[in-house]
C-alpha cells in the first residue's frame, strides 16, 4: 500500500463496476499492446519513510554545509540572513500547495502577496513595474535584452565584461547562438567598465546596454556616465544589480535605467546548491505591454470590495501562443513570495542596516587583508560587499588551507577571468563577525 | 474580511526583526562610497513588527485554496498530493545550506543525487540522457529546440519549421517561436488525436520537430503514435513529447519507445513537487542518444575520484541559466521516485486513470462529453449545453469554488467549446470524487433553476467575482503612497 493512494481494492472495483470496465489494464486499451511495457522498470524498490530519512539523510552527510563552514564565498550566491519567519510564512501550505492564481477568488492570498512583492521591489528599485517573478538572474537578463530587441530592432548588445560570467554565457546561449544578435563585451579598467570602450563601441545599431552593479568584482559601476553614453544613442540602458545593496546604494531609477533585473536570492532565499532562485524584473512603464511573465493587478469584486488577479494577460502564452512576449508559463512564484516576507520583515530601517552591516564588515574585512604582506587590492574602486584579493600563493591552496580550518574561501577569479588567476573574491555579508573575520586574516597572514 | 496590504498596515518606528549591532569598526560611509552611489531617498519599504508580519501573511495565505485544503483538479497541473517528508529532506542543511561554487569533494551527496536522478528518469522515459537544468517546463522546450537547432545547424540542414498541434499548450509556440522557428499547426481530427492527413501534407524537409503531448490536452493517447513517428523520422525530423502529462504512462510505456527523440519532464507536475502558487519548477530534458552531445552544460558526470560537472562539451548548446538547475525541487522529485519505486510508479498511473474514468463516467451524464471514450489522466467537458441557459464555464467554475472545490482548468485546450478540463490525479479517494460530482449535479440543478445563482458566484468566499476587465483597464499593478492632496 503507498500512503499517497486513497484507492483500496474495493473502490477500485466499484470503480471500474460503474466505468462498465473488467479491469484497470483495460482503461489503457488506446495504447497499443506492443508499445506496452511487459515487465516493471529497472528501478530500486519502494521505501518506508523511515528508510527514506536515512538514506537522503545519508546522501545529505555527504556534503559539508555552511552550517559547519563560516563563508566568505558569493559571487552571485549570497549566505544571508533569514529570519525564521520566512521559513514558516512561506511554509504554510495553503501557499506552497497551491497553483498559478488562475482562479482569482480561489487564490487572494498568493495574488495579494505578488502584488505587494511587485510593489516592494518597485520601491526598492524606484521602477514603474515589477512582473511577478522570472526563474533566476541570468534569464531575467536574457529576458531583457530580448524585450530590447522587440522594442528598438536593433542589433547589438553591447555586455559589460564585469557582468557575471556565467550571465555572459547564459546571454551568448540565447542572444547570440539563438536569436542571432551580436554580443560585443565591454572591457573594464580598475575592476569597473571602462567608459572610453564603452564610448569606442556604442553605436546606432547598438539595442541595448548590459551593466551589473555593484559588479562581478563588487565595484561599483559609473552608472551615470553609462546612462548618458548609453542613451545618447538611444539604446536601452539594462542594469543587474543586488537588491541588498539598494539599501544604502542609489537604485536603477534613479540613473534611469531602462530595464533593471536582479538575482532576488538574496532576499530571504536559501543558497540550495544554485536554484530555485529568483529573477527580478522591472522596467520603466512605457514598455509594460512587453513585459515577459505574469503580473497581478488590482480591482473590485461587485460589492466593490479590493481584489487581486492577474492582469495584462494579452502579453502571455496562454493567450497570444507564438506572439507572446516571452515563452515563461511556471515562475517562481513562492521564491517571491519569501522576497516579500523578507522585505517586509526587515522593512525600512532593517534593509538599510543590513546593507551598512555588509558595508562595514567587508570594509574591515578588506582592510585587514590588505594589511598583509603579498596581499594586495586587485582594484581600487569603490565596492559593497564584495573585494578581490592578489594573492601571494595560489588562490586554490589558499582555499584548501581555509577549508581545513572549516572556512570556505572566496571565489578563484582565475576560473573566468585568466589574467586574474592570482585573485580571489571574498564576499562579506551581515553574518560575518569580527571574530570570523579577525580568523580569516590570521589564516592569510600564516601564509603570506 | 479583507487584509489590508502590508504598507498598509506600516507604523513610523516598528521593525520586524532584530540585528546585531556593528561589531568591527566602523568607517566614515562617504569615505567607503562617494556621495553619488548612495541613496538619498527612503526605501519606500513598510515598517511593521514582527507579529504584524506573521499574522498578515497568515491571513493572506488563509484566503488561498491549495492542495492541501482542497480537491484541486485543474487538469493538465497535476495537482496530487505533495509528501511532506519530501519538504523536509530538502530542508537539511546539507541540502539547503550549500553554495553552488563549493569545491566539488564537498558536495558529493547533491551531485550523486543528481547523477541518480538522471539515471532513474532515462529508466521511466527510455532517453539516453537526462539534464537536469531547465527551471520549468517552458524553459525544458526551450532549452530542447536550442538543441535541435543546433543539430540542423551542425548537418548543415535549413529546417526552419515547427510542427504543433491544435491542442497544445500556448507555451510549445512561444517557445519554437523565440529560438527562432516558424510554427505551423497541425489539425485534430474527429476523435481528437492528431489528423495524419494535415500532418503529412505540412510535414517537409523544412520541418525541424514536431511537438506532441502524450496523453494529449484532451486526455487522449495518440492511437496512430507509430504512424505519426514515422511520417516525421523519414523526412529526418524530430519527435518531441511535451511531457507536461506524464501521469498516466509510469511504467505502462517508455516515450522511447513511441519514437520520441527529445522530451520535457515537469518535475513539479507528475513527481509530485509542490507548484508554489506558480512556482518553482523544474523541466528536466531527457534525448536519445544523437541529440545527446547537444545538452547544455554542466553535466553530472562519474569518475573513479567521484561525481563532478562537466563543461567539456565542445557541441553543447551552452549554458541555459545560471549553475546548475531547481536543485532543491529535483531533490523533492527524487525523494517521490524513491518513495514509489518500480512498483508505486505504474499504481500512480494506474490510479490516476481510474480516478479520471469514474469521473468522467459519472459526469458524462450530466454534461456534454465531446470525446467519448476511455481517457488517461484527464478528460474534457464542455458546458456548451449550458450556453443555452446563458451560462458559461467561467460561471461554473467560479461556483464550483462556492462548494469547496477549486475549479477544473477551463476554456483550455482551445479546440474544445467552452471546455472544462478535469484531471483528479491518483492522491484523491473516492468520497472526494462522489463528493465532486454531487457539487457539479448540484450546480446543473441550479443552471437550470436559478442561473442567477451560478451566474453570480462565488458568494460564499471572503470575495466576490472579481473584475478582470476593470483590472486591465485601469492598471494599478503596484501601491503607491497616495500623496497629499489626493
Amino acid at each position: 500500500m503507498i500512503p499517497y493512494i486513497p484507492n483500496t481494492e474495493e473502490d477500485q472495483k466499484e470503480m471500474l463496476k460503474e466505468i462498465g470496465a473488467k479491469s484497470i489494464e483495460d482503461l489503457f486499451d488506446s495504447i497499443p499492446q506492443n508499445l506496452r511495457l511487459k515487465t516493471d522498470l529497472n528501478l530500486p524498490s519502494l521505501l518506508s519513510e523511515m528508510e527514506l530519512v536515512n538514506e537522503l539523510k545519508g546522501l545529505s552527510g555527504k556534503n559539508s554545509n555552511l552550517d559547519e563552514y563560516v563563508s566568505f564565498l558569493g559571487a552571485g550566491s549570497y549566505d544571508h540572513f533569514v529570519p525564521a519567519l520566512v521559513d514558516h510564512l512561506s511554509g504554510r501550505s495553503e501557499f506552497y500547495t497551491s497553483y498559478t492564481p488562475y482562479q482569482a477568488e480561489a487564490s487572494q492570498g498568493m495574488l495579494q502577496a505578488t502584488y505587494e512583492y511587485q510593489s516592494l521591489i518597485c520601491e526598492l528599485f524606484q521602477m514603474d513595474v515589477c512582473n511577478a517573478s522570472l526563474y533566476e538572474g541570468a534569464t531575467a537578463l536574457v529576458e531583457a535584452a530580448v524585450l530590447a530587441h522587440n522594442v528598438n530592432h536593433r542589433k547589438k548588445v553591447l555586455v559589460a565584461k564585469t557582468l557575471h560570467p556565467e550571465y555572459r554565457q547564459v546571454l551568448t546561449t540565447y542572444i547570440e547562438k539563438t536569436l542571432g544578435l551580436s554580443i560585443i563585451e565591454i572591457d573594464y579598467e580598475n575592476g569597473v567598465t571602462d567608459l572610453t570602450k564603452l564610448e569606442e563601441k556604442i553605436s546606432k545599431d547598438t539595442s541595448c546596454v548590459i551593466v551589473q552593479n555593484p559588479n562581478f568584482f563588487g565595484c561599483l559601476e559609473k552608472v551615470n556616465e553609462i546612462e548618458k553614453i548609453t542613451h545618447q544613442v538611444g539604446s536601452l540602458y539594462i542594469v543587474s544589480v543586488d537588491p541588498i545593496s539598494l539599501g544604502l546604494l542609489i537604485p536603477p531609477g534613479e540613473y534611469n535605467a531602462d530595464i533593471a533585473v536582479a538575482e532576488g536570492q538574496a532576499l530571504g532565499g536559501k543558497l540550495n546548491f544554485g536554484g530555485p532562485y529568483l529573477g527580478i524584473f522591472t522596467s520603466k512603464k512605457e514598455f509594460l505591454r512587453k513585459i515577459p511573465g505574469r503580473i497581478a493587478g488590482e480591482t473590485t469584486d461587485k460589492k466593490g470590495r479590493r481584489g487581486f488577479v492577474l492582469t495584462v494577460q494579452t502579453r502571455e502564452q496562454h493567450i497570444r501562443r507564438e506572439k507572446a512576449t516571452s515563452n515563461i508559463c511556471t515562475n517562481q512564484a513562492l521564491n517571491a513570495l519569501r522576497a516579500a516576507i523578507y522585505l517586509s520583515t526587515l522593512g525600512e530601517e532593517g534593509l538599510a542596516k543590513l546593507a551598512h552591516l555588509c558595508l562595514q564588515k567587508s570594509h574591515y574585512a578588506a582592510k585587514r587583508i590588505y594589511q598583509i604582506p603579498g596581499f594586495e587590492p586587485t582594484f581600487r574602486s569603490p565596492f559593497f560587499k564584495e573585494f578581490a584579493v592578489r594573492c601571494p600563493i595560489s588562490p586554490h591552496k589558499i582555499n584548501k588551507l581555509l577549508w581545513d580550518n572549516k572556512i570556505l574561501g572566496g571565489f578563484e577569479l582565475g576560473r573566468f577571468f585568466p589574467k586574474l588567476e592570482n585573485s580571489l573574491l571574498f564576499s562579506v555579508t551581515e553574518k560575518r563577525t569580527k571574530e570570523e573575520i579577525d580568523k580569516l586574516t590570521l589564516l592569510l597572514e600564516d601564509m603570506a | 474580511m479583507r487584509e489590508p496590504l502590508i504598507f498598509e498596515k506600516s507604523r513610523g518606528g516598528r521593525r520586524g526583526c532584530s540585528l546585531p549591532e556593528c561589531d568591527v569598526d566602523k568607517e566614515n560611509l562617504e569615505k567607503l562610497i562617494p556621495r553619488k552611489y548612495l541613496r538619498q531617498g527612503t526605501l519606500g519599504l513598510p515598517q511593521v513588527s514582527e507579529p504584524d508580519v506573521v499574522r498578515h501573511f497568515t491571513r493572506l495565505s488563509q484566503q488561498n485554496m491549495g492542495v492541501d485544503t482542497n480537491f484541486y483538479p485543474l487538469g493538465s497541473c497535476t495537482m496530487k498530493y505533495n509528501p511532506k517528508i519530501n519538504e523536509d529532506i530538502a530542508n537539511l542543511p546539507g541540502f539547503a545550506r550549500i553554495h553552488p561554487y563549493q569545491p566539488e569533494v564537498s558536495v558529493q551527496g547533491t551531485l550523486q543525487l543528481l547523477y541518480d536522478m538522471e539515471k532513474l528518469l532515462c529508466e521511466i522515459s527510455g532517453m539516453d540522457r537526462v539534464s537536469l537544468q531547465p527551471a520549468a517546463g517552458a524553459h525544458g522546450e526551450l532549452t530542447s529546440l536550442m538543441m535541435i537547432k543546433a543539430y540542423y545547424e551542425d548537418k548543415k540542414e535549413e529546417r526552419d519549421t515547427v510542427l504543433i498541434p491544435d491542442s497544445a499548450h500556448g507555451t510549445n509556440p512561444a517557445s519554437s517561436h523565440l529560438c527562432g522557428f516558424r510554427t505551423v499547426e497541425v489539425k485534430s481530427n474527429k476523435d481528437g488525436e492528431i489528423d495524419l492527413d494535415d500532418l503529412k501534407n505540412k510535414m517537409s524537409e523544412r520541418v525541424a520537430v514536431l511537438m506532441l503531448t502524450i496523453p494529449n490536452t484532451l486526455g487522449l493517447f495518440e492511437r496512430n503514435i507509430l504512424e505519426v513517428s514515422r511520417i516525421i523520422h523519414d523526412r529526418g525530423g524530430f519527435l518531441y513529447l511535451d511531457g507536461a502529462n506524464l501521469n498516466a504512462l509510469l511504467g505502462i510505456v517508455k516515450p522511447s519507445d513511441l519514437g520520441i527523440d527529445i522530451m520535457h519532464f515537469n518535475l513539479h507536475k507528475t513527481f509530485s513537487t509542490p507548484h508554489g502558487g506558480g512556482g518553482p519548477g523544474s523541466g528536466p530534458v531527457g534525448v536519445k542518444g544523437k541529440l545527446a552531445a547537444y545538452l547544455p552544460v554542466p553535466t553530472v558526470e562519474k569518475d573513479k575520484k567521484g561525481y563532478y560537472l562537466d563543461y567539456d562539451r565542445a557541441r553543447s548548446i551552452g549554458k541555459v541559466r545560471s549553475f546548475y538547475g531547481n536543485v532543491e525541487v529535483i531533490i523533492k522529485a527524487y525523494c517521490y521516485l524513491r518513495s514509489l519505486g518500480k512498483e508505486g510508479l505504474k499504481k500512480i498511473s494506474h490510479n490516476a486513470v481510474l480516478n479520471a474514468n469514474y469521473l468522467m463516467k459519472r459526469l458524462k451524464k450530466y454534461f456534454y462529453l465531446p470525446y467519448d471514450r476511455y481517457c488517461m489522466h484527464e478528460f474534457v467537458l464542455s458546458a456548451e449545453d449550458q450556453k443555452m441557459k446563458d451560462v458559461r464555464t467561467l460561471d461554473i467554475a467560479k461556483r464550483l469554488l462556492d462548494f469547496g472545490f477549486h475549479p477544473p482548468t477551463i476554456y483550455f485546450p482551445l479546440i474544445v467549446k467552452e471546455a472544462l478540463m478535469i484531471e483528479p490525479t491518483e492522491t484523491e479517494s473516492k468520497e472526494t470524487l462522489d463528493e465532486f460530482v454531487s457539487s457539479m449535479i448540484q450546480i446543473k440543478k441550479e443552471i437550470e433553476e436559478d442561473p442567477s445563482v451560478v451566474k453570480e458566484a462565488p458568494h460564499n468566499l471572503s470575495i466576490g467575482r472579481l473584475d478582470e476587465v476593470k483590472a486591465a483597464k485601469e492598471l494599478k499593478l503596484r501601491w503607491e503612497e497616495k500623496k497629499s492632496g489626493d
